[in-house]
């Protein structure tokens, strides 16, 4: 039996390269670098917009001009120049494909590397996929199924053109132009990014699904999505994420809205594996994203994430219960390994009476990486018999790494009943001896206990997702997991 | 012109009443730059992000009370531990009090800061301790610079000071508005022990502003319990910064009953500077009107093999505020360290909050440490019970609540303290029974 211990573990992680990274070289029409006025005229002007959102970007790049970049959370890395990014990119072959025959060669290709071939996913997984390389939707499948329902999953740009009403009602309600510096920032120069409707009554009959990938050097990528789910819909959104390697960083600023009316239920889970940087903590994405989403009476938003990629992830999704008796969950896994850092967690803002939320958070930190857990829950004083129930675990491998946990809790109504409890723990000496005793080798062991760890999370994936997050997990972990 | 222009101006004065030649001179003139350059902490730190110093920064505090006060023992006795002999060491408006003191350098020096300062055989120890462990923040630093009296403890190797020692303020009201800046130093030698309790209480209505320090040293082996009651009146404002540094297995707990005071602010830092070090961290906190008890704990993890212990309670009523902000930070190198950290509140108002965060930076493997942190109201099934045996509503909760604290209560080492805080909190919660049931 070879001895596998948690030191080759941590070895075998040091030296462990991004297996997706890879470059398609595909003619793309970018931008000149830098940000003005004009360029966001010419980012709308291209998207075809009309005059009012032309007018809302134009707002928002002023509220940018005069916002700072934050600098509470716990990262340290090199600010990015605003000035010598691109801001739009876009595969220059881009009809629209009826089939995928017609899609570049090369660029299933480099699906199939990422072992997600548009082919098995149509076949298999019965996901409607829009995917989006580089800012524009190149592909959208079953959205014939979709249309029957009256649902509508397409891209922004096209929602824009398409369905302006729904667009103008609901886009920046939840996350305002002006809410922080990089939901600013993308306000102003989304490039593209989903939009999905589902109407009153509706149950979405499959999952929808997003794949987001950077692929062009030097450029950010700002997507925009939002998902509105009408009165007694069900929809179940997944969105994953990998990225080639690069060697400056990347900045990808995305914003999540979602709206979930009265007694509708929105599901959104996302594996994100962005390029973390190579071993010595050099390139990588620079991950900033603003999610949120808002619950009306008796609706439910749950979030569900797997982080394992990215140089600097700064994340936090968030509910604002506001309806009576709505709900709100949170479940995420963040990885980090060599020089990654990650500030996540969540916010969980109680307005409504009633109103419920459960977090689940576990952070598994290696190598030189520092892991961050960050979370608001907030009662206001109209929220009777709140509730919340929170936990933070975190798993350190290696004494080179960090593990932090900022919880903020303000409560100001006194029928709230708020728990918070948070470990944090290496893999024990006595639980791997009690794997090896009954005959279970080191390194399975290892993938037992870092698989029974991230349980409570992994469990909250559709099906469909599961796979996939197992396979990042066995990159960021290689050798841990079974 | 307001209270940093005031204090920075009040400086020469100062500096010119004490010795400008001691070392200490060097010492305060740089902390009254410090201060000067931050000035007050303002609500935008993230350390003071809930609890805001505007309400009681406005007041005309005198820096220097003007008249030498006294007052009779008889009319302050309620406010001593008073059954117990112990030594005492009593301010009045910031100057000691002789007349309801009781010092000593029988083998052990309980005495003053001031003296200490001055006497040529406390040099060696205030040179090797004072403003060591003190942190660089503006409010230390702005007591750092007005640091002349205090109580100054020192036990020596292998001594056991025979009674604890009582550390108490008065503030008459004969100014004003007071602002009062003790400083204190404990030194506890290897192999030795000391109990303490201090007190700071106001006698009228005026305003009182009390920013105090107090550096204690746990040596090797030593262990040191340190009491504060903290049960002023509505008017009294007051800042703690305690910081403890403890060397190897040496064993601190400090109890804070937050039970008074308009704005209590408790800075509470702990240092493991060595092996098997063992930390305890309590406190309870009930308050009601418009109070705000702010409790800022800090254990630095810095050897292996150390554990820290951290248990609050807290229960709020009327428009009363707390907050909790728990920070355990643990050192690469300290292994095998073992970190628990407990927060409980409830809240009996609507109008009162509490905000809470309990803070965990880890940069060692092989610990455990953990968290908990409850918001939550009484038992409803134990009151039924309590009620269908007839104990009435009131006496029922009562007696919740006081379960509630208990956890903090039980690991009290005098007996006389535990029956005294018993006492405050039966009248806290406004019933008229013995918990001692």
């Amino acid at each position: 039996m070879n001895k596998y211990t948690e030191d080759d573990l941590r070895e075998e992680l040091k030296t462990k390269e991004y297996e997706y990274g890879f470059y398609t070289d595909i003619e793309s029409d970018t931008f000149p670098i830098g940000l003005n006025e004009d360029i966001v005229k010419a980012i709308s002007l291209k998207k075809e917009e009309p005059q009012w959102m032309t007018e809302w970007r134009l707002e928002s790049f002023r509220a940018w001009k005069e916002m700072i970049e934050p600098e509470w959370a716990n990262v340290n890395y090199v600010k990015p120049d605003f000035q010598a990014i691109s801001y739009y990119s876009a595969p220059n072959s881009k009809p629209k494909y009826d089939s995928l025959d017609e899609v570049d060669p090369e660029l299933l290709e480099t699906f199939k590397k990422l072992g997600i071939s548009i082919d098995e996913q149509k076949k298999l997984a019965n996901v409607a996929m829009d995917v989006v390389v580089d800012s524009v939707s190149v592909a959208t499948t079953f959205k014939k199924t979709l249309s029957e329902k009256g649902i509508i999953f397409c891209s922004i740009s096209e929602a824009i053109r398409e369905y302006p009403e729904l667009v103008k009602k609901y886009i920046g309600t939840v996350v305002p132009q002006k809410d922080n510096f990089y939901a600013a920032l993308n306000s102003a120069v989304f490039s593209d990014g989903s939009f999905c409707y589902i109407p009153k009554g509706v149950r979405c009959p499959m999952e929808l699904s997003t794949y987001f990938r950077i692929n062009q050097a030097g450029t950010g990528q700002f997507e925009r999505t939002l998902v509105i789910a009408d009165e007694g819909s069900y929809v179940s959104y997944l969105e994953g994420c990998t990225a080639p390697s690069r060697d400056e960083n990347q900045l990808h600023a995305a914003v999540v809205e979602l709206i979930a009316l009265d007694d509708a239920e929105i599901k959104y889970s996302t594996v994100q594996n962005w390029y973390p940087g190579n071993a010595e903590g050099k390139g990588g994405v620079y991950n900033f994203v603003t999610k949120r989403g808002l619950c009306e009476k008796n609706a439910k938003i749950s979030w569900t994430q797997v982080e394992t990629g990215s140089a600097i992830t700064w994340k936090y999704p968030s509910c604002i219960l506001k309806g009576d008796n709505s709900v709100g969950e949170f479940y995420s896994i963040a990885v980090t390994n060599n020089y990654q850092q990650a500030d996540t967690g969540t916010k969980m803002i109680h307005l409504g009476k009633n109103t419920k939320s459960t977090i689940i958070s576990k952070g598994i930190s290696a190598g030189k990486s520092q892991n961050s857990y960050r979370g608001l829950v907030q009662i206001s004083s109209r929220a009777d018999n709140a509730r919340n129930f929170s936990q933070c675990d975190s798993l350190l491998m290696g004494n080179e790494c960090g593990a932090h946990t900022f919880p903020y809790i303000e409560a100001k109504n006194k029928s709230a009943i708020i728990e918070h409890e948070a470990t944090t723990s290496k893999i024990g000496e006595d639980q791997i001896f009690y794997c090896n005793q009954r005959g279970i080798n080191t390194e399975k062991a290892i993938a037992l206990i870092v698989n029974g760890f991230s349980k409570d999370v992994l469990n909250k994936l559709p099906m469909e997702f599961a796979v996939e997050a197992q396979k990042l997990l066995e990159i960021s972990l290689e050798g841990s997991v079974g | 012109m307001d209270l940093k222009e005031k204090l920075i101006s009040s400086f020469m004065a100062f500096e010119n009443l004490v010795d400008v030649d001691s070392p200490v001179h060097d010492v305060r003139s740089e902390a009254i730059k410090v201060f000067e350059t931050q000035g007050f902490p303002s609500k935008k730190e993230e350390a003071w992000k809930y609890t805001s110093l505007n309400s009681i920064l406005k007041h005309d505090y005198s820096v220097f009370p003007k008249h030498e006060n006294t007052v009779e023992y008889n009319d302050v006795k309620k406010y001593f531990i008073h059954d117990i002999d112990t030594y005492k060491i009593v301010f009045i408006d910031g100057k000691y009090a002789s007349h309801l003191s009781q010092t000593t350098h029988d083998g052990i020096d309980v005495c003053l800061m001031s003296s200490a300062l001055a006497k040529p055989k406390y040099q060696l120890i205030i040179e090797n301790y004072f403003n060591k462990i003190a942190t660089k923040d503006s409010l230390t630093s702005l007591n750092t610079a007005f640091s002349s009296e205090g109580a100054y403890i020192h036990i020596p190797k292998n001594k056991l000071a025979a009674k604890p020692i009582q550390i108490i303020h008065f503030s008459t009201g004969s100014e004003s508005a007071l602002m009062n800046q003790p400083r204190n130093l404990i030194v506890v030698d290897e192999n030795s022990h000391v109990q303490i309790i201090e007190r700071h209480q106001s006698l009228t209505d005026n305003p009182v502003l009390t920013n105090s320090v107090t550096e204690i040293y746990a040596n090797k082996r030593a262990i040191v319990d340190y009491y504060k009651i903290q049960n002023d009146n509505e008017n009294a404002s007051l800042i703690d910064n305690t910081f403890i540094n403890q060397k190897q297995e040496s064993v601190a707990s400090t109890h804070t009953f937050s039970f008074g005071g308009k704005l209590t602010r408790n800075n509470l830092n702990f240092y493991q500077n060595g092996e098997r070090i063992d930390s305890t961290l309590k406190g309870v906190t009930i308050i009601g009107s418009k109070q705000h008890v702010d409790h800022n704990t800090l254990v630095h993890h810095i050897q292996p093999n150390c554990e820290s212990h951290q248990d609050y309670k807290g229960i709020f009523g009327d428009s009363a505020t707390g907050v909790f902000n728990g920070k355990v930070l643990v050192e690469k190198e300290a292994q095998k360290t073992n970190a628990f950290q407990a927060n409980n509140n409830i809240l009996v108002s609507d109008k009162a909050s509490i905000n809470t965060k309990p803070q965990l930076e880890i940069f060692a493997d092989d610990v455990k440490c953990s968290h908990g942190c409850t918001i939550g109201q009484l038992d409803e099934s134990a009151m039924f019970y309590m009620r269908s045996r007839g104990i009435p509503e009131k006496e029922a909760k009562a007696l919740l609540m006081y379960a509630f604290s208990n956890n903090v209560l039980s690991s009290v080492k005098i007996p006389e303290i535990k029956q005294r805080i018993t006492k405050i909190i039966a009248t806290k919660l406004g019933v008229d029974i013995g918990f001692d049931l």
